[in-house]
């Protein structure tokens, strides 16, 4: 940590704090705050993300240049390809972090550790969790408002919004079919199926695109299916997404399902497949994917 | 009584469950079983899990019972000598590498299981083929924690590896799920257990001497390293199996075997076909739970076992020392 310049306002206010009276102190360490928390706004130059969604959402704002390293999961835009990675969400690599001198780092907001440990090395930092679709405009807003690129990130979010609202116009007058997404089950057999339960961006995403959500009444982020609950609930469409790279598993993968031919998507040949990793990165490519939802539940109204 | 009460469960879980079905339409032979949700959830959806959960809780149960007479140790289980964790390192190779291979109705995971649990066996059995007559047992049960503390270690280096989303998988494929969606992989299953119950079948004399110590079983005439090997390959094949159908479900293979014997005594003609019916009906019990409590979201079955289970057996112990 010794290896880290602490930035130009930590020394001042260290300076200050060093005065015996208290009052000054207490002003020294407001100072401090306040400084700090100003300068970083309008300098975060080197910035480290590792989390796929907030690199995408600085590229799109304009600030990719300013990202000095990525985290392991991040693959879009290939620009990122060049970047060193330091680690992701479970194994954050805190030395190669700081060696990269970041004057930002944007961390998953449950990595209590990487933070401590930032606090520690006084660099700021910017937490992030995945919510629901209007969380992410929201993000791109403060996070461009954090690095100093606020006119930009606004532009950015006020597009997406603005995308997201068309298809909902959109897809507002047809029917709303009760759709299954599922992102994950065991090959090859319909084994621990993962789909979107009744919260979170998937579940925002679906519904934008013109589908009731067959699990909208569970209020949890996924639910792991079993045969039965498929069958309780009746889907009349399920989409399955696929995002692995080189994952190129295709239809003949969706003949799984046949095994229910009770469910109505089943029996009306309304199982489809979406590849992808713009479905479960939560950043500026969302209004791309829930059009390609759309497009899929309601091709009556893209034509 | 221990066939009765298995009888009721398998009869009975099918019929309960989170959806209700009514059973005249289960059976009705005038609606198509395309058409049919009912007669889909009763077959499609419950009975497989009801036979895999039979099927799982009487293999590890078995092997179970014969793993503590033959290593001579009450805490002796299943996942003692790395077979169990043999067959969860394969399913997390088969996961995190995603795997697709698929044999006469096999998916991947199950299938790098079964092959993950045949090469701890292979480990294992090779370990007591090499050991010379008067080894004592804690030979192989150093042996097995040390091939399980190896396994385990690569199980951990293959995570590391491996996605996010992967990771995930790996850790609700360890937690254990009997929603196997399917028959084939319950007949694939079968085979090995079969094998290893009609040997198990064969075992009660043998281990009953076994247990009291290998002087007095070879003073008897028994062939005390060839019957080790046998029971210890049947045992092993067994808990393959039900692992790699279920994964690796805790606590059955360890307390079903103590809890019959504090109901029935320590003769194994007893002992062991009371566990493998007792084993089998708590899975099923335990699946119930899992698969209605919270329902419609569902627990991993591992956890039931273990929450049921370990109050259950301790309820048995305090009534015996009072």
């Amino acid at each position: 940590m010794a290896a880290v310049p602490a930035p130009r306002v930590t020394r001042f206010a260290g300076r200050r704090t060093q005065r015996p009276r208290r009052f000054f102190a207490v002003f020294a360490a407001f100072a401090f705050f306040f400084l700090s928390a100003g300068a970083a706004h309008a300098q975060a130059r080197r910035i480290v993300s590792i989390i796929p969604a907030t690199t995408e959402m600085l590229f799109a704002m304009g600030a990719g240049d300013r990202l000095v390293a990525v985290g392991s999961y991040d693959r879009f835009p290939p620009e990122v390809e060049k970047l060193p990675r330091v680690g992701a969400l479970l194994d954050p690599a805190v030395e190669r972090i700081l060696a990269m001198r970041p004057d930002l780092v944007i961390l998953y907001g449950t990595q209590t550790e990487l933070r401590t440990q930032l606090e520690r090395a006084q660099i700021p930092h910017y937490p992030y969790v995945h919510r629901g679709l209007a969380d992410i405009t929201e993000t791109i807003r403060s996070l461009g408002a954090r690095i100093g690129v606020a006119p930009q990130a606004a532009a950015l979010a006020d597009r997406i919004e603005r995308q997201l609202a068309e298809i909902r116009s959109r897809v507002a007058r047809s029917p709303k079919p009760k759709t299954l997404l599922v992102f994950g089950r065991e090959r090859g057999s319909l084994r621990n199926i993962d789909a979107s339960g009744g919260v979170g961006f998937l579940h925002d995403m679906l519904e934008t695109a013109g589908a009731s959500d067959a699990l909208g009444d569970v209020k949890q982020q996924s639910v792991t299916m079993t045969t039965e609950l498929v069958l309780a609930r009746a889907p009349e469409v399920i989409i399955e997404l696929r995002y692995a790279r080189g994952d190129d598993t295709d239809a003949a993968d969706l003949r799984q399902w046949n095994a229910l031919p009770a469910v109505p998507a089943v029996k009306n040949k309304r199982v489809f497949m979406l590849h992808g990793e713009e479905f479960v990165v939560p950043g500026p490519r969302v209004a791309a994917a829930t059009e390609r939802l759309a497009r899929l539940l309601h091709p009556e109204v893209f034509r | 009584m221990f066939g009765a009460l298995t009888a009721v469960c398998c009869l009975l879980a099918p019929i309960v469950g989170s959806t209700p079905i009514s059973l005249s339409r289960v059976f009705s032979r005038t609606i198509p079983f395309a058409d049919n949700v009912d007669a889909q959830v009763f077959f499609v959806a419950r009975l497989p899990r009801v036979i895999a959960a039979a099927l799982v809780g009487s293999g590890l149960a078995v092997a179970g019972v014969v793993f503590q007479a033959l290593l001579r140790n009450p805490l002796a289980s299943p996942d003692t000598l790395g077979v169990s964790a043999g067959a969860t390192l394969g399913a997390m190779i088969a996961i995190t590498f995603h795997v697709d291979v698929t044999l006469m109705g096999i998916t991947s995971v199950p299938l790098a299981s079964f092959v993950g649990s045949a090469g701890a066996l292979g480990i294992v059995y090779l370990l007591a083929a090499a050991r010379r007559r008067g080894t004592s047992s804690t030979v192989l049960l150093l042996a097995g924690v040390a091939l399980s503390a190896f396994l385990g270690a690569l199980l951990r280096l293959i995570q590391m590896v491996g996605d996010f989303t992967d990771t995930l998988r790996n850790v609700r494929w360890m937690m254990g799920s009997l929603d196997v969606a399917s028959y084939a992989p319950i007949v694939a299953a079968l085979v090995p257990m079969a094998f290893a119950f009609v040997v198990a079948g064969a075992l009660p004399r043998v281990l009953d001497l076994v247990s009291l110590g290998a002087e007095a079983a070879e003073s008897r005439g028994v062939d005390v390293r060839r019957a080790e090997r046998i029971a210890l390959l049947s045992a092993s094949l067994s808990t393959g199996a039900a692992v790699s159908l279920g994964g690796p479900i805790p606590f059955v293979g360890i307390v079903v075997p103590h809890i019959v014997r504090l109901l029935v005594g320590a003769d194994h003609r007893l002992v062991l076909p009371a566990s493998a019916l007792f084993g089998a009906s708590f899975v099923i019990v335990c699946d119930l739970v899992a698969r209605t409590a919270l329902g419609p979201v569902e627990l991993p079955v591992g956890t039931v076992t273990a929450i049921i289970g370990g109050p259950f057996f301790l309820w048995l112990l305090f009534r015996r020392l009072a």
